[in-house]
C-alpha cells in the first residue's frame, strides 16, 4: 500500500517524507472530536452557570486524551522519514 | 553537521539568493555540549532544567520560609498558586482524600510549568520539556506513585482488581474489557502522559522557529520584506498562543495526575 502511495507521490512530483501526509489524516478524527467537546462543553455551561468549574475541568480531561491521537500522529511523522 | 543542518540565522542566507529555505526540523533540537564530565554531557536543556528547578526552589523558599498570618506581596501570589492546585484541582477531583498529594501536585504543576516556559523566554527559548526524557521521567514518577496507592489501598487482589476489573457488567464482556483496562492502566497511561506533553512543546517550539526563521530567510529586498511582516506578526501571536499552551499543558498534566490518582483511591467493591 505505502509502496502505491511512494510511486503516486513521485510520479505527481511531491518529495520529502510522506509521514507528514500520514500526520494531515491522523488530525482529521481528533480535530472532530475537539470539536464535539469543546461544542457541547461550552453548551453544557451556558445551561447550567453554576457546574462551570466542574464541566470545564471534565472538558480539559477529555480534551487532552482526544488530542493524544493527534499528537502521535505528529510523533510518527518524524518518526521514520 | 551536514550542510542542511543549519537555521536561516546561521548562514545567513535570504529569500532570492538562491540558496533555499533552511527549514527547522528534528535536528534543531540538539545542542553542542557545553562541557562534558565523563560519559555525560552538560548542554543547554540541561543546564535550563538546573536553572528552573533553583528558580522555583528559591521563589518558594522565599515566600514560605517565614510565613506570616497577613501575608506579604511574595507569599500572597505563593499562596494563590498553591491554592489555585489545592482547590482546583485536587479538591475538585479527589476531594478530601487528595490531601496528602496536593505537595506532589503543586511541584509537578510549578515544574512542568516553568520547564515549558522557557520557551518563550528571551536568550533561553527552549522548552525543556521538548526532550523528551523529562516527560518521560515525570510520568514515571506518576506511575510510580498512582501503582503504590492503589496497591496500598486495596491489597494486591483488590489492586488488580481495580486496575483490570471495572465493577458492575455483565460478566461476558470482562473477557474483552479486562485486557483492554490493564493495557490502557498500566502501560497506555505513562505513554500518553509522556507524549501528550513533549508532542506539544515540541510542535510549539517547532511552530515558533519556523515563523522566526522564515521571518529572517524572507528579510533583505522590498518584496521579501513584505512577506515577512506577517511572518514575524504570526510568530508573536503564536507566542502568545504558547503561553497559553505551556499553561494549559502543565494544568492538564497535574489533572490527568489526580485522575489516575483518585482511581487509584476507589475501594474496591
Amino acid at each position: 500500500m505505502s509502496a502505491a502511495f511512494e510511486t503516486l507521490a513521485a510520479a505527481s512530483g511531491i518529495k520529502g517524507s510522506l509521514n507528514t501526509i500520514g500526520f494531515g489524516l491522523a488530525a482529521i478524527g481528533p480535530g472532530i472530536g475537539v470539536g464535539i467537546v469543546f461544542g457541547n462543553g461550552v453548551q453544557a455551561m451556558a445551561r447550567q452557570p453554576e457546574a462551570a468549574g466542574l464541566i470545564r475541568t471534565n472538558m480539559l480531561l477529555g480534551f487532552a486524551v482526544i488530542e493524544a491521537l493527534a499528537l502521535m500522529g505528529f510523533v510518527l511523522a518524524f518518526a521514520n522519514p | 553537521m551536514s550542510n542542511e543542518e543549519v537555521l536561516a540565522f546561521e548562514t545567513d542566507c535570504h529569500l532570492f539568493q538562491d540558496c533555499g529555505f533552511p527549514a527547522p526540523s528534528v535536528w534543531s533540537f540538539l545542542f553542542e555540549p557545553i562541557f562534558t564530565v565523563g560519559p555525560i554531557e552538560f548542554n543547554k536543556i540541561m543546564l535550563l532544567a538546573l536553572l528552573g528547578t533553583a528558580l522555583i526552589l528559591t521563589f518558594f523558599w522565599a515566600a514560605f520560609a517565614n510565613p506570616k498570618v497577613v501575608p506579604g506581596k511574595l507569599q500572597m501570589v505563593a499562596e494563590a498558586g498553591y491554592d489555585f492546585v489545592r482547590r482546583g484541582v485536587a479538591r475538585e477531583i479527589m476531594g478530601k482524600k487528595g490531601e496528602p498529594f496536593v505537595p506532589l501536585l503543586v511541584s509537578l504543576f510549578f515544574f512542568v510549568w516553568v520547564m515549558n516556559i522557557w520557551a518563550v523566554i528571551p536568550f533561553a527559548q527552549f522548552p525543556v520539556t521538548s526532550a523528551i526524557a523529562f516527560p518521560a521521567v515525570l510520568a514515571a514518577v506518576v506511575w510510580v506513585t498512582y501503582m503504590t496507592v492503589t496497591f496500598r489501598t486495596n491489597g494486591f487482589v483488590g489492586g488488580i482488581r481495580n486496575l483490570c476489573v471495572p465493577s458492575g457488567l455483565p460478566k461476558p464482556i470482562y473477557v474483552i474489557l479486562t485486557p483492554i483496562e490493564f493495557f490502557s492502566n498500566v502501560i497506555l497511561r505513562p505513554f500518553t502522559l509522556t507524549v501528550r506533553l513533549f508532542a506539544n512543546m515540541f510542535a510549539g517550539h517547532l511552530l515558533l522557529l519556523l515563523f522566526i526563521t522564515a521571518t529572517w530567510y524572507m528579510l533583505g529586498t522590498l518584496g521579501g520584506t513584505l512577506y515577512a511582516i506577517p511572518a514575524f506578526v504570526f510568530a508573536l501571536i503564536l507566542t502568545g498562543f504558547e503561553l497559553f499552551i505551556q499553561a494549559l499543558q502543565a494544568y492538564v498534566f497535574v489533572v490527568l495526575t489526580a485522575n489516575y490518582l483518585s482511581q487509584a483511591l476507589e475501594e474496591a467493591h
